[in-house]
């Protein structure tokens, strides 16, 4: 992987040299596909080069999704002896039925469901009506609100003085602690911010003109119009809900909440200090790579079902963000 | 003018006459503004109050890295102590060799990874075909999506001793290195996985920048003789300097903000060496040992210096190249 990292400024240097002595008449950006143009030899050249390094770009991607799912088809001993890359060996599913059959996973995989709806649900609410009042540019008070959001970008508490603080609040231990402290992205906030701010005017004075109140106009005119939005951080919320650990990790101590995420953390802390904590031989059995493997896929699996979506409004999202007022 | 009308009529009556005329422009007083928009200010309630406990009330928590703390007592310490831990760490050669840890994996992070997008997003650009553009920066963003502990899961797998990279290294060197273990090779591990993870998905912004190219540009540079590679110099970087700019901030923002959750994840006391940085160890001071106003003037150090960090970029890229956060 570093080997291949550092190729693509040779390539472009390289052959960006090399195409200066030709003809470059063919030469088109945003792949506008001009036919008929004669092409210089530099460019053919850089072309494939492109091409061929865009291609190992994809398999180093995908590799490491690849060689999980071949692992988790594999038997152990093929794993143990180094053999598995691309493709199973030794073809075994014993240790999908063994997870499947696990309750502790599936308690906790109900877990990571619940808290990703609960986040979900309380960060659109929150996103949402801050989002909306902050866009309105002629309310008082407005860019103090913004101030007071986007600060947190930059200066937070620290690990410390949150962790004393959901403790004091004895938070420790429930739902609230995984779901409420990341309650709002401000990035999310901001993207929906600018959203609000570019719906036309009209639409809402004239819903206002109608006699619905500010409330109304949200809920009757605003939001139905912002399904694509809504949509969109939904997606960004529930992904990142589905794949966090760090708050469930410090805050529950009780197995039973655990989401999905702390249960295979536990499963790789088991094989990184099984060596040097001195971990029984049968729990070094049980943690091994087959079976992390195994969970990592059941994990990634729901990620995989939403992520054409994700990508598209992910995608449409960052754009809306990028666009400076 | 932004106009709007959101008060509804009956609403309207109290008002005095002079303010419903002119209920379109910004309001004078507060009082004014609240009669106008009580309902937004209702709406901004509760993020107000989420912002206030869980992202000021920790900050104003910070204070405890000045003052004894007792477990259960006031989360903002007992009584005063002075700078007694801030002398504590800054004399504590563990807390120095995870500072020093720390500015080199920035620096490393910032050397490969702040690139590695920009060059992926060029190369993109110049595909003809957009099936297979689409195609791969579908499979590119990929790793974004990915949970840091499954990310953690595939690298450990990926660098033990039967896995890929130690197959590859058998194949080539006939050896095999204890990757995950050995202090020496650590970096490369975090950095090499690092680029996977963050180049796809950071080419993001970029592709958006290309888009907005203005196609005029290009020929008229190819009129002036410009070849390919001139014009990616001349028009494209020009072109996405402010985005270039904007997450250079960013990224030398966060740099104190190495990857904490990954490096908790993947690293052990046997390469504490070159991987323990600021945050782990205070993790480690703060959480397992239960040193927490210790822990916290650490903390407090590392959030100034982040802060520090990003208002110097932005004013010195203000000043040298007209573009700023904010």
């Amino acid at each position: 992987m570093k080997g291949t990292t550092m190729n693509p400024a040779d390539v472009k240097q390289g052959t960006g040299t090399k195409q200066g002595t030709g003809t470059n008449k063919g030469a088109e950006h945003s792949g506008v596909l001009l036919k008929d143009m004669k092409v210089s030899r530099g460019m053919r050249v850089f072309r494939v080069f492109n091409l061929a390094f865009l291609l190992v770009v994809v398999f180093l991607t995908l590799y490491p999704f690849l060689n999980i799912i071949a692992q988790s088809f594999s038997s152990e001993g093929f794993i143990n002896a180094g053999q598995v890359n691309l493709f199973p060996k030794g073809f075994n599913t014993e240790t999908y039925k063994l997870i499947l059959a696990d309750s502790t996973f599936w308690n906790n995989y109900g877990n990571t469901v619940l808290y990703t709806v609960v986040a979900t649900a309380i960060s659109m609410v929150l996103t949402t009506s801050f989002a909306y009042a902050i866009a309105k540019k002629d309310l008082k008070g407005r860019s103090v609100f913004i101030g007071i959001a986007v600060f947190t970008m930059f200066f937070n508490g620290g690990l410390i003085p949150n962790y004393v603080l959901i403790s004091s609040l004895g938070m420790r231990d429930t739902l609230w602690a995984v779901v409420l402290p990341n309650a709002i992205s401000v990035f999310n906030l901001l993207i929906m911010k600018s959203f609000f701010e570019n719906m036309p005017r009209e639409l809402e004075e004239a819903a206002a003109i109608d006699g619905l109140s500010q409330y109304g106009v949200l809920f009757k005119v605003v939001l139905p119009l912002s399904k694509a939005i809504v949509a969109t951080m939904v997606l960004f919320y529930a992904v990142a809900n589905w794949n966090s650990w760090f708050q469930a990790f410090l805050y529950l101590d009780n197995p039973d909440l655990f989401p999905v995420t702390i249960y295979l953390r536990n499963m790789i802390a088991g094989v990184t200090t099984a060596g040097s904590a001195g971990g029984t031989a049968e729990n070094v059995g049980q943690i091994a790579a087959n079976i992390q493997s195994v969970t990592i896929v059941l994990t990634v699996i729901p990620i995989l079902c939403v992520y054409p979506f994700v990508q598209k409004y992910f995608f449409s999202g960052v754009m809306l963000g990028s666009v400076k007022e | 003018m932004a106009m709007r009308l959101e008060v509804p009529p009956e609403a309207v009556t109290p008002d005095p006459p002079g303010t419903t005329r002119n209920r379109r422009n910004k309001p004078g007083s507060w009082s004014l503004a609240l009669k106008r928009d009580w309902r937004l200010y209702t709406l901004v309630l509760l993020p107000l109050a989420y912002f206030a406990v869980f992202r000021y009330l920790p900050m104003a928590g910070n204070v405890i890295a000045f003052r004894q703390f007792q477990p259960g007592g006031s989360i903002f310490g007992e009584k005063w102590v002075g700078l007694k831990y801030v002398t504590l760490f800054i004399n504590d050669p563990s807390f120095w060799q995870a500072f020093q840890n720390t500015i080199m994996l920035g620096v490393l992070t910032l050397l490969f990874c702040f690139p590695m997008p920009i060059i992926f997003a060029l190369m993109l650009n110049e595909l003809r075909s957009q099936k297979f553009k689409k195609f791969v920066q579908t499979v590119a963003y990929l790793p974004h999506f990915m949970s840091v502990v499954i990310i953690a899961g595939m690298i450990l797998q990926n660098f033990s001793m039967t896995g890929t990279v130690n197959q590859i290294a058998n194949t080539l060197f006939g050896t095999t290195v204890n990757f995950t273990q050995d202090a020496g090779w650590f970096r490369p591990m975090y950095i090499s996985s690092e680029v996977w993870q963050t180049m796809g998905w950071g080419a993001i912004l970029y592709l958006a920048a290309l888009t907005r190219v203005d196609e005029s540009l290009y020929e008229a540079a190819r009129i002036d003789g410009a070849n390919r590679w001139q014009q990616t110099w001349h028009v494209t970087l020009p072109a996405i300097r402010p985005t270039i700019i904007t997450l250079l901030i960013l990224n030398i923002g966060t740099f104190m903000a190495v990857g904490f959750e990954k490096i908790l994840l993947i690293y052990n006391p046997l390469n504490y060496a070159t991987s323990d940085v600021i945050s782990t160890y205070l993790y480690r001071v703060g959480l397992e040992s239960s040193n927490f106003s210790y822990a916290a003037a650490i903390g407090m150090f590392e959030s100034v210096i982040g802060l520090t960090l990003i208002l110097s970029a932005n004013a010195i890229s203000k000043r040298l190249a007209g573009t700023s956060l904010w």
